[in-house]
């Protein structure tokens, strides 16, 4: 009836069978594609391959190994340590947490807020953060005073500084756990109150419970859900930025210097360090989606 | 109008089986804030029966169920099993075995592991878990599927695995929360019979939650049936469902027709349907003249023609003939209302024709007289 | 089964402490400028500085720009995966992943290798072009969110039907795009665009390294070398995420995740 008129993108809607329309199909993603090359593939391609090559452009392993040289290597250590600490740490109250909101027998508006709260948290991140942190567990901050006037507990006297590792790792569980909250409760939610009415039924006690049955559900989801934490933590900059400054030799504040400044002389070492900032996260985020799909096989 | 008065009193009594009390359910109640859940249930369970729990969604029955498993706390009354107060005990010291609507099966473990399971946490010797494990495997006609996991298995399957586990314990009690409502029409009649029989081969006393009445009349030595947190009545199939003693347990168990009519003569029993005048076979309590009324029939009880005696007799014209292979369903209209009746398939008898005059009689004792409905 | 609720309860209030503790110290913190007595002095002379109205400013007209750019990539891309190439699907939805596992600091280093000055494609030349590159590595940062929320708005509706009335009617791409398409999934988008404005507000990394006089920046900035003026700022900052996180909740109902880029 009405004729169709458009530009010459090929007939609407026909079956795509033969060869001529695939052509035309490929065509509305091309936007996407050339946009995905110029901003995604093509510059980590680029970092990745130069980070094989010296400055004649000949391949080479140097670069690599020079990743093992002291500073170097402890600059990823400390990275490791951080983000390790912050995800098992943000990990561990994370899912208290959730498990409390979603099984715990709270009344029924806790868990919305508390997912509520955990989107907006999981975003205090960044340059503000380290302010919040620097005003509350500063020397004069907040809590650092309220500790000494209420409990006469002198928090800087133990040796603890909010400019250090431990500050850093603290600071970071601050974005960290809710975001442990958010992925780990569909996990949570997954455990049926059945298999505890039932393990009881069969006998068994709380404790046996989480044995034979809780854990070895939740570990995969508990696992990559760290393991996310982990790559979260690992590429951070801003926050760790704002609050030590260059004190702290992480990884990503080495690669910030680099690029601002070619702390390292040598270009292609930098672009090593970011093929091994990609190693990390990567690794993560592949064990993680490996782990979830083991522990959906279970639960379908 | 049937007596309700004296129900609760009735209710206990009704059809208990001789032996000693094995199960008591004593006066229970449930309250959850200021509504109750479950009310005055008092019922007494002998050894190796099998009572179900019957109702519509909402009528305590689950209640009841969870409270006998520990998983509700009740608000008054009391739990006992072979004289032994169970009422405060948590659910892992009851030694009561459970079968869950949803299976409940342990995703992380065999068939053979769930089935252990009870063994395992008591903290049996291996070899004795594992020789209990395949007389169970046995029992639900499985040992195929001993290293499967649950994710493996058909939903029948994994119920039968759910049982298997729950016996394995060797319980006092087997409580069956809806096993059967989540699986195929088809599998549900083959699984429910198999419940039965194992039931009966290994004696368990055992209490059988549905809202399905065919499954109740069919499995049950004693149905409960409930509605709103209280009972209605308990008693054997044949009397629920002959001797209905309200109108709920009349209107849930069995299909009924329902003829709209007033009641003429309260002492004689009569009631004027549609200008024709039908006799109980009792006295009409609690009515006067003139009171709206309802008389239920079941179809069975419904004959054409016209029969010896003293039973009722109807005119009506025939407004539908339905064969249906071995049963022909015949749809007689009066004024306002119509009954259904069922003939057994007789190929020597002519079969009624459509708007032909039919008399149709039943006996004074199937006259189920019910308070007028306010919408039936 | 009643388990006992004291430890879930404590467990709840521990988590609320930590959440609050440190909003509070920030708000208390912001409000000492003046010795020994409570007052907005910092806000003041915060919101009187020119360079705080210059870089919000400058964030916020590229949040804009992000989300149309945003807008304009992923909703005809995701329509036409799921109408006419359903087949690339698992490949677009990895490279959408792709911002999610390469650190916003490795792919900013790698903008600025290969598009600075002697480069095929000079980015970084001039301001104006510097401005472009930082708004696609914003989309870049945001396009995990705005694809999956476009995805999953554009499977609630019956793409294929609307598309095919649409063009029985007499409908070109364009108009069916614009006016049957993106009217339906108007939801997707807005919860994809408010994500996107509170991810380039709060960005640092990549508009310190392209040397933009972003918001991110300017807050860095003001830490290093002021008392309680962060403070305040913070408490700035967190009011507009919270703002958008609420529009957010607001029209889509949905917790969002983590945004990226931030930390």
């Amino acid at each position: 009836m009405a004729q169709v008129v458009g530009p010459a993108l090929g007939p609407p809607l026909a079956a795509p069978s033969s060869v001529g329309r695939v052509s035309w199909a490929w065509v509305g993603v091309v936007p996407f594609f050339a946009f995905a090359l110029m901003f995604l593939i093509v510059p980590t391609g680029f970092l990745a391959i130069g980070g094989f090559r010296d400055n004649q452009g000949h391949f080479t392993l140097r670069n690599i190994v020079d990743l093992f040289q002291p500073t170097i290597l402890s600059s990823y250590l400390i990275s490791v340590k951080i983000s390790a600490a912050s995800a098992i740490g943000g990990a561990l109250v994370g899912f208290a947490l959730a498990y409390a909101a979603v099984a715990g027998a709270l009344p029924a508006w806790v868990r919305p807020t508390l997912m509520t709260f955990s989107g907006v948290a999981s975003n205090f991140a960044g340059v503000p953060l380290a302010f919040a942190f620097l005003a509350t567990l500063g020397r004069t901050g907040l809590a650092t005073v309220l500790l000494n006037k209420i409990f006469g507990f002198d928090l800087y006297s133990t040796g603890f500084n909010l400019l250090s590792f431990a500050g850093l790792a603290l600071t970071y569980m601050y974005f960290q756990i809710p975001l442990m909250v958010l992925i780990i409760a569909p996990a949570i939610d997954g455990l049926k109150r059945e298999w505890r009415e039932a393990s009881a039924n069969l006998g068994a006690s709380a404790w046996q419970y989480w044995r034979f049955i809780a854990l070895p559900v939740l570990w995969p989801p508990l696992l990559g859900a760290t393991l996310l934490l982990f790559a979260n933590a690992f590429g951070a900059v801003a926050t760790a930025y704002a609050l030590t400054g260059s004190s702290l030799n992480i990884v990503t504040l080495v690669l910030y210097a680099q690029i601002r400044g070619d702390v390292l002389h040598n270009e292609n070492l930098g672009y090593a360090l970011a093929l091994g900032m990609i190693f990390m996260t990567g690794m993560s985020n592949a064990l993680y989606i490996w782990l979830r799909g083991r522990s959906e096989r279970w639960l379908r | 109008m049937q007596d309700d008065a004296g129900g609760q009193q009735m209710a206990e009594i009704g059809g208990l089986a001789p032996g000693k009390t094995f199960l008591e359910i004593d006066n229970l109640q449930k309250k959850f804030a200021q509504t109750a859940a479950v009310e005055h249930v008092q019922l007494k369970v002998t050894r190796g029966e099998f009572v179900s729990l019957l109702g519509p969604s909402g009528c305590g029955k689950t209640t009841t169920l969870r409270m006998i498993a520990g998983f509700e706390t009740p608000s008054s009354g009391a739990i006992r099993i072979d004289g032994v107060d169970i009422t405060h005990r948590p659910p892992n010291q009851r030694n009561v075995g459970m079968v869950f609507q949803a299976y409940a099966l342990f995703p992380n473990m065999t068939v053979a592991e769930n089935i252990g399971f009870g063994l395992k946490v008591a903290k049996k010797p291996a070899a004795e878990i594992k020789r209990r494990v395949e007389e169970m495997l046995d029992l639900i006609k499985l040992p195929a599927l001993k290293n499967r996991y649950p994710y493996q298995l058909s939903g029948g399957q994994q119920q039968r695995v759910a049982l298997a586990r729950a016996l394995a314990i060797q319980p006092q009690v087997l409580l069956l929360d809806e096993p059967l409502s989540a699986l195929d029409a088809k599998i549900r009649v083959s699984l429910r019979n198999e419940i039965r029989s194992i039931q009966r081969t290994l004696g368990i006393t055992t209490i059988y939650v549905t809202h399905d009445q065919e499954e109740a009349l069919s499995l049950s030595d004693r149905i409960v049936v409930m509605n709103n947190g209280r009972v209605e009545q308990i008693g054997t199939p044949f009397e629920i469902y002959n001797f209905p003693r309200t109108s709920f347990v009349a209107s849930f168990v069995g299909t009924l027709n329902i003829l709209r009519g007033q009641v003429a003569d309260p002492a004689g029993g009569k009631i004027v349907v549609d200008g024709q005048e039908v006799i109980a076979a009792r006295g009409l309590e609690h009515t006067r003249a003139g009171d709206a009324c309802s008389v239920a029939l079941r179809p069975e009880i419904v004959s054409f023609g016209e029969a010896a005696g003293d039973g009722n007799h109807m005119q009506g014209t025939v407004e539908d003939v339905n064969f249906l292979g071995s049963v022909v369903r015949i749809r007689v209209r009066f004024t306002d209302n119509a009954i259904s009746l069922d003939t057994f398939n007789n190929p020597r008898l002519a079969l009624p024709q459509r708007g032909q005059t039919l008399t149709v009689s039943f006996p004074r004792e199937a006259v189920l007289a019910l308070e007028a409905p306010s919408s039936t | 089964m009643k388990p006992n609720r004291i430890g879930p309860w404590l467990i709840v209030l521990a988590g609320a402490l930590y959440f609050f503790v440190p909003l509070l110290g920030t708000f208390e913190f912001s409000l000492r400028y003046l010795r020994g007595v409570y007052s907005f002095e910092a806000y003041r002379i915060v919101l009187a500085d020119p360079r705080f109205g210059a870089t919000l400013t400058y964030s916020t007209v590229l949040a804009v720009a992000t989300i149309i750019a945003g807008v304009v990539l992923v909703v005809p891309t995701a329509y036409w995966i799921q109408l006419r190439t359903p087949k690339l699907r698992p490949l677009v939805e990895f490279i959408t992943l792709m911002p999610l596992v390469i650190p916003a600091i490795v792919l900013v280093f790698g903008y600025l290798r290969i598009y600075n000055s002697s480069s095929v494609l000079p980015l970084t030349g001039t301001d104006r072009t510097t401005d472009l590159l930082l708004m696609f590595s914003y989309t870049t940062l945001a396009l995990p969110y705005m694809y999956r929320a476009v995805d999953t708005g554009l499977r609630a509706i019956d793409v294929r039907t609307l598309t095919e009335a649409a063009h029985s009617l007499g409908a070109g791409w364009p108009t069916i795009l614009l006016r049957v398409i993106l009217p339906n999934v108007r939801v997707a988008v807005l919860s994809g665009a408010f994500l996107t404005f509170a991810i380039v507000i709060g960005e640092f990394t990549m508009a310190s390294l392209l040397d933009r006089p972003a918001f991110g920046p300017y807050l860095q900035l003001m830490g290093a070398n002021r008392a309680y003026e962060p403070s305040a700022l913070a408490v700035i900052s967190f009011a507009i995420t919270w703002a958008c996180m609420g529009l957010l909740q607001l029209f889509a109902g949905r917790t969002p995740g983590q945004l990226p880029g931030a930390h």
